[in-house]
């Protein structure tokens, strides 16, 4: 165990650092303190913005603080202190609608501007696609293949940069933590049929609302989006043509685990109830007088009665009469209340937050939250943040690389406004966990050890050294021209000496004395174990 | 499971296999010994402009715009008959052409997989995996890593040449996985790679630390040795770009340190403009022929310890389409390359090529399943029994096409 560390004054220990270091660092820091002075300016400080003296936080308020953020920045820290555990958590669990400072709010709104429907989104794509079949000339046929190509990669940077932005920025940290959890759950692989343009949609309408809500709404709303229909097929699947992969994956993979309790024939059964949710961005078809009433439509989302089989169907030991989508409605009721479901939900939350053998007391405790509360995400979450053995719980978790990056880019540029996000998907995909990237429709693992190889690790020093110098293509505007800031990061700042020097290991703060130059001392910090682990 | 192997097995291992590396492969692989490469052309390439069947009437009837010319003897380029029925591509005439002449390629043509939904997401994924076509396919587990862990128990070093590591590798070893297509400097000098590692000292990361950085330093050692190799010999490294520039460093990794490697080359999908003697395809068959050329010159000696095979998720439509292209079909052609192979042969089960004999009146069957080709081939080179191989290759019969 690491010895108390010794009173300072200004939070600087002066034997650590080689003398001009350690007086740039001063200047530093004097800079930080002056800046959050006049951040107190702004119209609504925080009250722990006003007054808070230099003290160090309790390990375990760091740790838990860590865990339930994107790791830490001087925001999330100030909210915590001024609300204190129980409230903070309340306002995670329950955030506002968006909570972005301004600058990134006008881009986002900027990305956000005049979205389509899905319906619109794929019947223009529908109709260029024709246009460019039509073409006669090879060159020009090349040529707008490439062009819509190109709108594709656009569409599905929009979604990713998006995600990025909220997931740096927002001080709703815990539901930007969910829904990548939830997109990963669920997710797509962008290079499947139209995905690319449907993402943003899928992570906006279908994921974020529900991301703290219910799970059976969270399905429901994976289960209706055209990205989720076309990436699992169900959009093929109609009575006499059954296609049973989404079928398969909605029990395996979303809601009851491969060893849930279902057999190969609940999975046929769910298939024939999924026949005939579909996809259609064109005009209604024509029916049957007795279909129209059962015809669904939301934007691409179409539930056709023609397609549908409505026969009686026996799914987990119940009856379910033929009666159209209503059907659908009823075997997802039945599944999410399955108690497999409670179990594998509340094991993969407990493996992602604590980590890759989750004890089973606490997989327990947050398998009842979820069932007793019929699914309520937030309720369940609660459950689990405020169990005494998620705070007793301190082997560490190896963070995934998004948890990484985010954390190091958190940490690195506290508050300061990045205006190209290209580097840190070049990150990700660097580390091998691309957004919209993973091929197979498991996700990709929630276990720490799954990332942990010597590439992975190489990987990361090298993106620690490439945020520790001042990365100035973050700064730079999206088309990579004039970077609006430059400068290496002052990591060495108050929320450091707060949050994280105190906690740090020997063999650390040994790494960190022998840094040449503040940039060297930011690669190291960044490299870390505290970096690494949450 | 994720603990790479202590210096003891490693040891341990070397003692019994005369070989030594940790599963990401630092220590140097020894002088001798098989070394395979799996060459991925990703997107389909279109094997019957590459091994062209010039017997086939049906071949010129069908693609109009796209036909390559029958070989002519007196002619010093164009295709080049390698028997009666098949010749080379121009495109690789000057470089995978001397390697059929020294008898160290050879082709199987028929080849491919079961899977008819002619995707490249599923073809792809269902060749790298390896699995019985019929029943659930486990995504974690990929064909090379089931050969790399039959070999030695995954103590053998191997590497994926690639940004992500390829399906192929998934498996239980901890397989590295470093493009070179772009290379940097080594980003840390001796004091900050020592640093580094004492910062990790006693952690349960030391390992994966260690060796990373070490990959690290070792792959920038390399490149910056070939460097100056190249400069020495009046070679200008700008000359040489794309997939050659990535086969001369693969080929120096897998020299010295490496004796699993993966990589793979995407372009291949020509449904527009595809060319014939010359154009796009002619283009891309260029650089691989160059590319694998030079692949095998710097291996040097271990050349002869080294097999390459160059294979496609699927063959293209036998018959042009309306934009000069081809689309996607089914059986494709397998290029198997190395210094010391039964090559300058076509192997295989073949049949003629005329309009009747098409599969669904399109594509080429897959007479030559690949399962049982690539089975039967690393039988060959490591002399798996035929339960190791069904380890790799469960529920196939491996067919010894007599290519070792």
């Amino acid at each position: 165990m690491q010895k108390a560390p010794t009173p300072r004054t200004n939070g600087l220990n002066r034997q650590r650092l080689p003398a001009p270091f350690c007086c740039a660092l001063v200047l530093a820091l004097a800079a930080t303190l002056a800046l959050l002075a006049c951040s107190t300016q702004a119209p609504q400080p925080g009250p722990a913005e006003r007054a808070a003296p230099l003290t160090t936080l309790k390990r375990q308020d760091a740790a838990w603080l860590e865990r339930v953020d994107f790791g830490l920045d001087t925001r999330s820290l100030n909210d915590y202190r001024g609300s204190g555990r129980a409230r903070y958590l309340d306002e995670q669990l329950h955030p506002p609608q968006d909570s972005l400072p301004p600058a990134i709010a006008s881009q986002v709104a900027l990305l956000e501007s005049a979205p389509q429907d899905t319906a619109q989104i794929l019947k223009s794509l529908q109709e260029r696609r024709r246009a460019l079949e039509a073409l006669a000339d090879p060159e020009a046929k090349d040529a707008a293949r490439k062009a819509l190509n190109e709108e594709g990669n656009q569409a599905e940077y929009r979604a990713v940069r998006l995600q990025l932005l909220r997931a740096v920025y927002s001080s709703s940290q815990l539901r930007e933590q969910m829904v990548w959890f939830w997109l990963n759950h669920f997710s797509l692989y962008q290079y499947k049929a139209d995905v690319r343009w449907l993402a943003a949609d899928y992570e906006a309408q279908a994921i974020r609302p529900h991301a703290l809500g219910r799970f059976r709404d969270l399905v429901l709303a994976t289960l209706e989006h055209p990205a989720m229909l076309q990436y699992l097929d169900n959009a093929q699947n109609a009575a006499g043509h059954v296609n049973e992969n989404y079928a398969r994956e909605l029990m395996e993979l979303h809601t009851l685990g491969v060893a849930g309790g279902y057999s190969q024939a609940d999975v046929q059964q769910l298939a024939r109830i999924l026949t005939g949710v579909g996809i259609n961005a064109g005009a209604a078809p024509r029916l049957k007088p007795e279909w129209q009433a059962l015809y669904l439509r939301r934007g691409a989302f179409e539930f056709n009665p023609a397609r549908h089989d409505f026969g009686p169907k026996m799914l987990l030991g119940q009856k379910i009469e033929g009666k159209g989508f209503a059907e659908v409605e009823q075997a997802v009721t039945l599944i999410v209340r399955e108690n497999a479901c409670a179990q594998f939900i509340a094991r993969e939350l407990v493996t992602y937050y604590v980590g890759d053998s989750p004890p089973p007391a606490l997989v327990a405790a947050v398998a009842a939250s979820f069932r007793r509360s019929d699914g309520d995400i937030a309720v369940t979450l609660r459950t689990l943040f405020l169990a005494p053995e998620f705070s007793a719980q301190r082997t560490a978790k190896f963070k995934d690389p998004m948890r990484y990056v985010i954390s190091a880019v958190r940490l690195a540029y506290d508050g300061r406004t990045i205006s190209n996000t290209h580097p840190l998907i070049e990150w990700l995909n660097a580390l091998g966990e691309a957004p919209f990237g993973r091929q197979t429709p498991d996700g990709y693992p929630l276990t720490g050890t799954a990332w942990e190889s010597p590439g992975q690790m190489s990987r990361r020093f090298e993106i620690a050294r490439a945020i520790g110098n001042g990365n100035v293509h973050l700064f730079e505007a999206e088309d990579g021209s004039g970077a609006a800031v430059t400068g290496f990061p002052q990591l060495s700042n108050r929320l450091y000496y707060e949050a994280i020097e105190p906690f740090l290991a020997a063999s650390t703060r040994s790494a960190l004395t022998q840094a040449n130059s503040p940039q060297e001392w930011n690669t190291f910090m960044l490299a870390s174990p505290e970096m690494n682990y949450e | 499971m994720s603990n790479p192997l202590t210096r003891r097995d490693c040891l341990r291992a070397a003692a019994a296999l005369a070989l030594c590396g940790m599963s990401g492969g630092l220590y140097a692989a020894p002088v001798s010994g098989p070394r395979f490469l799996l060459v991925f052309l990703r997107g389909g390439y279109d094997a019957t402009n590459t091994l062209i069947p010039y017997s086939s009437g049906f071949y010129y009837e069908a693609r109009p715009n796209l036909a390559i010319a029958r070989p002519d003897a007196a002619l010093s380029s164009g295709a080049l008959a390698l028997d009666g029925d098949w010749a080379l591509a121009p495109a690789l005439r000057d470089s995978i052409g001397g390697l059929w002449q020294a008898r160290q390629a050879a082709f199987v043509p028929f080849a491919g997989t079961p899977d008819l939904s002619r995707s490249h997401f599923e073809t792809q994924d269902s060749i790298e995996l390896g699995q019985p076509a019929d029943g659930a396919h486990d995504f974690r587990s990929g064909f090379l890593a089931r050969l790399h862990q039959t070999l030695s128990g995954g103590s053998l070093p191997a590497i994926a040449f690639t940004d992500a590591l390829p399906l192929s590798f998934a498996g239980p070893g901890e397989i590295p996985n470093l493009s070179l297509k772009n290379v940097g400097k080594p980003p840390f000098d001796e004091r900050q790679v020592r640093i580094l590692s004492e910062m990790y000292a006693g952690h349960a990361l030391e390992p994966a630390v260690t060796s990373g950085l070490e990959l690290r330093r070792q792959v920038a050692q390399t490149m910056e040795s070939l460097t100056q190799e190249m400069k020495a010999s009046g070679r200008d490294a700008l000359s040489i770009k794309g997939f050659e520039l990535e086969a001369e460093r693969i080929a120096r990794l897998m020299r010295d340190s490496y004796r699993l490697g993966f990589v793979d080359i995407g372009g291949w999908d020509t449904h527009v403009n595809e060319g014939g003697a010359t154009g796009q395809l002619a283009t891309n068959l260029t650089g691989l022929g160059r590319g694998l050329t030079l692949f095998a010159q710097s291996l040097g000696p271990e050349w002869k310890n080294t097999v390459v095979v160059v294979l496609s998720e699927f063959g293209r439509t036998f018959r042009e389409n309306g934009n000069r292209g081809t689309d996607h079909g089914h059986g494709t052609a397998y290029w198997v390359l190395g210094g010391a192979i039964n090559g300058g042969r076509i192997a295989g089960r073949q049949q003629p090529l005329e309009r009747a004999d098409l599969f669904q009146d399109r594509d080429y069957p897959v007479l030559n399943d690949y399962r049982s080709l690539l089975g039967g081939l690393f039988a060959g080179m490591w002399g798996l029994s035929a339960a190791q191989t069904a380890q790799v290759f469960p529920q196939s019969e491996a067919a010894d096409l007599r290519l070792i």
